[in-house]
């Protein structure tokens, strides 16, 4: 108990320390808001420096932190000159985009690498040793978009199986009725087969794109983690008192392999939410990765900063129940003992 | 000198896959610093009339929307990217293999300080960073290598950082502070000598990953821009003439990226086990 | 006429390394007999490990066998398959491992680790297990069994481990019973105690046990039969009073004059071992018998400590919303100590005791809570370890490590290590004249000029380890600080060392500080001796007073505890 609270008090310098950061880093970036704002390029200097002052840009930059971290505070994270909508509306409405296809793409990965990691690490030197270990190092080295444009052009262009990379669903479709966002689950709470299947089509190719990216490290993690689990000595030990060999491998040895591997999920995490912007720009979802991308290059940066701080939340957050989860598994971190 | 040939002739030859990596290496080594000279077209020369073409005879790997040589692009690109990766690999090597160093020496605020200010730049996805941080520096060669590199100092801080950890208690360094050597000294002569091979295994992946970043910041529009030839411009610029079945102008960079990193962590695996003696039968 | 429990015939193992075939074992036989128990004698290197896995079946995919036979119980344990010794490891014969805290699982309960291993040989309802597990616990003389059973390996302490895999191995009633240097790791009252225990449970149920050491006393002490291994090979076996009275080969001989507690001073520790012979470019004179007895330290006292006291915090925090507590290890309390130039003083004591910590304030590596530390008269406790080690006084006092390859820095040469304090502590010198001290250094301690060249990695543990000592003598100090210095070499090599510091003590008058939990040892070396336990001096004096009439209860337990020789046993007086 005191570790878990140890470790939620943990999060917070670390999260003072990302808005301190994103503030920084949107002050550097280029252009003048006060400029925008005044949404006249020929507005003269008096009128620009009235909005200066109106949106508090003329103060000491410690004290437009201040100001920044209170309307945080209030969750307020700005205006989105594109879209016109304040920027947490836009990204709430827009995260359930991204994280059904992350989520996806994570179960995905996770579903195929560990089992494959831990089947190469009994069978050293077989056909699925190295069948894994190349696609570890093959699939460490394939860019995202690399990857997803060759998945669009073998199966959309030349195969037809796929349809086409436009978005979620097909847009002459109805969507459901949305309770999650999340269009999976919706579709089949709404009873709609058809919506389901439509909307798990357009899901495939940029969820695998991005589990392929996640697949290599992790598959690579867990060969090498069940690997060093069983050179080590007390799997010696279970050998010397005659156990059985599943019973090593269940009870023994898998547990003891998952610590690195639930480490290294956390950093797979990471990666795939860089990974997000790029598939999305691929494949066209709309979800905050898009969102993020199309503001920057109209130089409308609120959105920019808004979605950074996001996503560096969720990875903190993420990281957290990770923790725990490894806590859960190892009892040295001391969580249930003395 | 002898023995550490002979070592390495050992490994080579257990490791036929390492010396594919020395190969590839050298190729992508001689595109970059012969290449430019030895290119059949201008890269950049634009021929409208021959636009889009497939890969025949007089153009090997095609031409792109505006006629230009794609094999030629592809070739000067390597030079670019290999630059930028190099530079930024080296530079956040340098400074982050110090600084950790100095963490896990000398520990206290300096140690609680510096990994919290890890933590927070780890939280960053470090693509997003990445991205943030070309777009406030501007789009230049420039930029692209101090974001490479700034997203690459967590690894190298956290890496010498425990490496040294594990060093520091031990006998040679104790040793030396009874030989009269100051703290300055022991980093400088015992502790970055021994850490140094294991922060070049972490370089050599990290090289790989420093193009793939180049590439993904060109292909979202920013960092490098066009006209000039790297292989993420080239790929974006391709991207939308997959749908309708002209692959080569995204597939060749494509593969040129994909050769060059593979490259770099096939190298990465093999120094592992040069410098590693655990993982040696 | 019983029959033999375990009938071992040239057996031949070979490593695939590297290098190329390397042979381990080169046709080894023995026999054991039903209740009797074995002991297996070598240094490193000599295959003792080896031939315990290749019995079992556990070597590594490396390794092969390429002859002999291992008969049990009527079968060719080497010709079975792994499934055949599956069923017989852990129910008719299994091993307990050096390390215990390695060889056991890290996360699962140790009760159910034994559980495992009951269930896998005698299937049983949960709770008649359970029932075993206790009862096996009981026996092993665990307090509060169900509470233990329920722990992990980390909250359990070394000798607590230890008897947790003696439990286990002995769970489902095996006939042959192997123990792999069982107590290597740890203290000497924890390896009475837990070799007290081993012995009482194997004779309790006769079972046949082969216990393999390094160490010739521990094994004259609870083995019926030694067989003493070298390079591969058996050069001899026989019962134990017959090994000690008549020993027969060579190396036997030299083992038993290398163990400390078989001989009385250090003249008559392995009489004719000398340093191996230096380069004929330089000459040097023959060995020479080891000098007299310096004449008796007398003047001012080269180190002095008053009053040193040291302690750690250790904070821990129960819950977010309580006061912090902490907890102060007083490591070192109150310690008084003084050092004659010339004089050699041993500081024992058992892992814990705070002499580590001690020797590293005398060197002037850690800071002191409080309390002095002077140097010929002169305070230098106040000043600060990095200020200290640009100070003239830095030459006076300097340390051997304990782990030598440790204490080597992996990219020095031999030349560049022994010459690095020469160039930071002396002043500046010219190329020549640095040479000619460091080849003297390394003559001195007896290493050969070739090696001058070479690195760590070359150099065999005793050559790294007379390294050390060249490094710390090559400038000359007043006082030298041995931390465990032989703790990790095998005893020939130790003994050779031992008599090389002696040499270098009286041929130079340098003092020496050693640090030991090895009382033989510091009785054969040293003037007088320290008794260290929890942080402080419960005893100290003239190292044959300490040895022979030990005045404080901690020192008696200690001695007791130490496996003698037979001979010293005899003569040992109440």
């Amino acid at each position: 108990m005191a570790f878990l609270l140890r470790r939620l008090a943990g999060v917070v310098p670390t999260l003072f320390g990302v808005v301190v950061a994103a503030f920084i880093l949107t002050r550097l970036l280029p252009g003048d808001p006060a400029v925008f704002f005044a949404n006249s390029v020929t507005a003269d200097a008096v009128t620009i420096a009235a909005v200066r002052q109106k949106l508090g840009l003329d103060l000491p930059l410690w004290q437009q932190f201040l100001v920044y971290a209170g309307q945080l505070l209030r969750g307020d994270l700005g205006q989105s000159v594109g879209t016109g909508q304040p920027v947490a509306t836009d990204l709430l409405r827009l995260l359930p985009a991204s994280a059904e296809l992350t989520l996806v793409a994570f179960a995905l990965a996770i579903l195929v690498a560990v089992p494959l990691g831990v089947a190469a690490a009994l069978r050293p030197g077989s056909v699925i040793d190295h069948a894994c270990r190349l696609l570890s190092t093959a699939g460490v080295s394939l860019p995202t978009f690399v990857s997803g444009l060759l998945l669009i052009y073998i199966f959309y262009y030349q195969l037809g199986t796929a349809p086409e990379p436009i978005g979620r669903i097909d847009p002459f479709a109805i969507p459901p009725p949305g309770i999650t966002g999340f269009l999976l689950i919706d579709t089949l709470l709404a009873g709609d087969t058809a919506g389901f299947a439509a909307a798990a089509r357009q899901i495939v190719l940029p969820a695998v794109t991005m589990a392929l990216f996640a697949l290599a490290p992790l598959a690579r993690m867990t060969r090498a983690s069940m690997l060093g689990v069983l050179g080590s000595e007390f799997i010696r030990t279970a050998r010397a008192n005659g156990l059985r060999r599943r019973k090593i491998i269940v009870s023994y040895a898998l547990r003891n392999a998952l610590l690195p591997i639930v480490t290294t999920l956390g950093m797979v995490f990471s990666n795939m939410l860089g990974a997000n912007v790029l598939v999305e720009r691929v494949f066209a979802w709309p979800g905050i990765g898009s969102y993020a991308l199309d503001s920057l290059i109209s130089l409308d940066y609120a959105p920019v900063q808004g979605f950074m701080l996001l996503m560096a939340t969720i990875f903190v957050l993420v990281n957290l129940v990770i923790d725990l989860l490894y806590a859960v598994i190892d009892p040295r971190t001391g969580l249930f003992h003395a | 000198m002898r023995e550490k040939l002979a070592l390495l002739r050992y490994i080579l030859a257990g490791n036929p896959v390492t010396l594919l990596a020395l190969a590839m290496l050298v190729l992508l080594l001689g595109c970059a610093i012969l290449g430019p000279a030895l290119v059949p077209y201008d890269p950049i020369a634009t021929n409208t009339a021959s636009a889009l073409q497939p890969p025949s005879a007089t153009h090997w790997f095609g031409t792109d929307q505006l006629g230009r040589d794609v094999f030629s692009r592809v070739v000067v690109a390597a030079r670019l990217d290999l630059a930028i990766a190099f530079a930024a690999v080296l530079l956040s090597m340098a400074l982050g293999s110090v600084f950790g160093a100095a963490m896990g020496y000398f520990r206290g605020w300096l140690d609680t300080a510096g990994s919290r200010g890890t933590d927070v730049l780890m939280a960053f996805p470090l693509f997003v960073l990445a991205m943030a941080m070309v777009a406030a520096l501007g789009n230049s060669v420039s930029s692209v290598v101090y974001a490479t590199a700034v997203i690459n100092l967590p690894f190298y801080i956290r890496l010498a950082r425990a490496e040294t950890s594990i060093r520091r208690d031990m006998g040679y360094i104790e040793a030396a502070r009874v030989g009269g050597s100051g703290h300055a000294r022991i980093l400088r002569v015992f502790l970055l000598p021994n850490i140094l091979p294991a922060l070049v295994v972490q370089a050599s992946v990290n090289l790989g990953w420093a193009v793939l970043n180049t590439a993904g910041l060109s292909f979202i529009g920013l960092g490098v821009r066009a006209p000039t030839p790297e292989w993420g411009i080239m790929v974006a610029e391709g991207a939308q003439f997959i749908v309708s079945g002209r692959w080569w102008i995204a597939a060749f960079p494509g593969a040129a990226l994909m050769l060059a990193v593979f490259c770099f962590n096939l190298l990465g695996d093999g120094l592992r086990d040069i410098v590693d003696p655990r993982s040696r039968t | 006429m019983s029959e033999t429990l375990l009938s071992v015939r040239d057996l031949s193992v070979e490593f695939r390394t590297r290098h190329g075939i390397v042979p381990v074992l080169r046709g080894i036989s023995f026999d054991l007999a039903p209740g009797e128990m074995l002991g297996i004698v070598g240094e490193s290197g000599s295959g003792k490990s080896v031939t315990a896995y290749s019995v079992m079946g556990l070597l590594e995919a490396s390794a092969r066998v390429t002859g002999g036979q291992a008969l049990f119980g009527g079968r060719d344990l080497l010709r079975l398959g792994q499934g055949a010794l599956n069923q017989l490891r852990g129910a008719e014969m299994s091993i307990v491992f050096q390390n215990p805290r390695t060889a056991l699982n890290p996360i699962r309960p140790v009760g159910a680790q034994i559980a495992d291993v009951i269930a896998r040989h005698d299937p049983a309802p949960a709770a008649i297990i359970e029932a075993r597990v206790l009862e096996a616990l009981r026996q092993m003389r665990i307090a509060e069994p169900e509470r233990r059973a329920s722990a992990y390996p980390f909250e359990l302490s070394g000798g607590m481990c230890q008897r947790i895999g003696i439990a286990m191995a002995l769970a489902c009633s095996p006939k042959l019973l192997i123990a792999d240097e069982p107590t290597t790791g740890l203290d000497v009252t924890t390896q009475a105690a837990v070799m007290d225990l081993f012995r009482d449970a194997v004779r309790a149920r006769g079972v046949g046990s082969i216990l393999i050491t390094h160490d010739l006393a521990l094994a004259s002490e609870y083995c019926d039969r030694i067989v003493v291994m070298q390079t591969g090979q058996v050069v001899e076996d026989a019962p134990v009073a017959a090994l000690f009275a008549r020993p027969r080969h060579a190396y036997t001989r030299k083992l038993l004059r290398s163990t400390p507690s078989s001989v009385d001073s250090i003249e008559a520790l392995a009489p004719d071992e000398e340093p191996v012979a230096p380069s004929a470019t330089l000459p040097f004179p023959a060995p020479a018998p080891l000098p007299t007895q310096a004449p008796a330290p007398g003047g001012p006292p080269v180190l002095e400590v008053r009053g040193l006291c040291k302690s750690y915090v250790h904070s821990r925090s129960r819950a977010f919303w309580r006061r912090r507590e902490v907890a102060r290890l007083q490591a070192v309390a109150d310690v008084d100590l003084v050092i004659h130039p010339g004089e050699a003083v041993g500081l024992v004591g058992e892992s814990g005791c705070g002499k580590s910590t001690l020797s590293r304030m005398i060197s002037r590596l850690i800071q002191p809570d409080a309390g002095e530390v002077l140097l010929d008269g002169a305070p230098i406790h106040g000043i600060a370890p990095g200020r200290f080690a640009r100070l003239p006084q830095r030459r006076q006092i300097q340390m051997v490590f304990q782990d030598p390859t440790e204490s080597l820095n992996p990219r020095f040469s031999v030349f560049d290590a022994i010459a690095d304090p020469v160039t930071q502590l002396l002043p500046r010198q010219g190329a020549a004249a640095l040479r000619a001290r460091v080849e003297q250094a390394a003559l001195q301690v007896g290493l050969p000029l070739e090696l001058l060249n070479r690195y760590p990695h070359q150099l065999s543990g005793g050559q790294k380890a007379r390294v050390g000592i060249a490094r710390a003598m090559a400038v000359e100090p007043r006082l030298l600080v041995l931390d465990e210095p032989t703790s990790a070499l095998d005893v020939s090599v130790q003994a050779v060392v031992l008599k090389l510091l002696t040499r270098l003590r009286r041929q130079q008058g340098v003092a020496q500080l050693f640090v030991s939990h090895d009382l033989n040892v510091v009785r054969l070396l040293c003037d007088r001796i320290l008794v260290m336990h929890k942080g402080r001096v419960v005893e100290s004096g003239p190292a044959e007073q300490v040895f022979n009439r030990p005045a404080h209860a901690y020192t008696r337990s200690l001695l007791a505890a130490i496996p003698r020789l037979p001979q010293l046993q005899e003569a040992a007086t109440p």
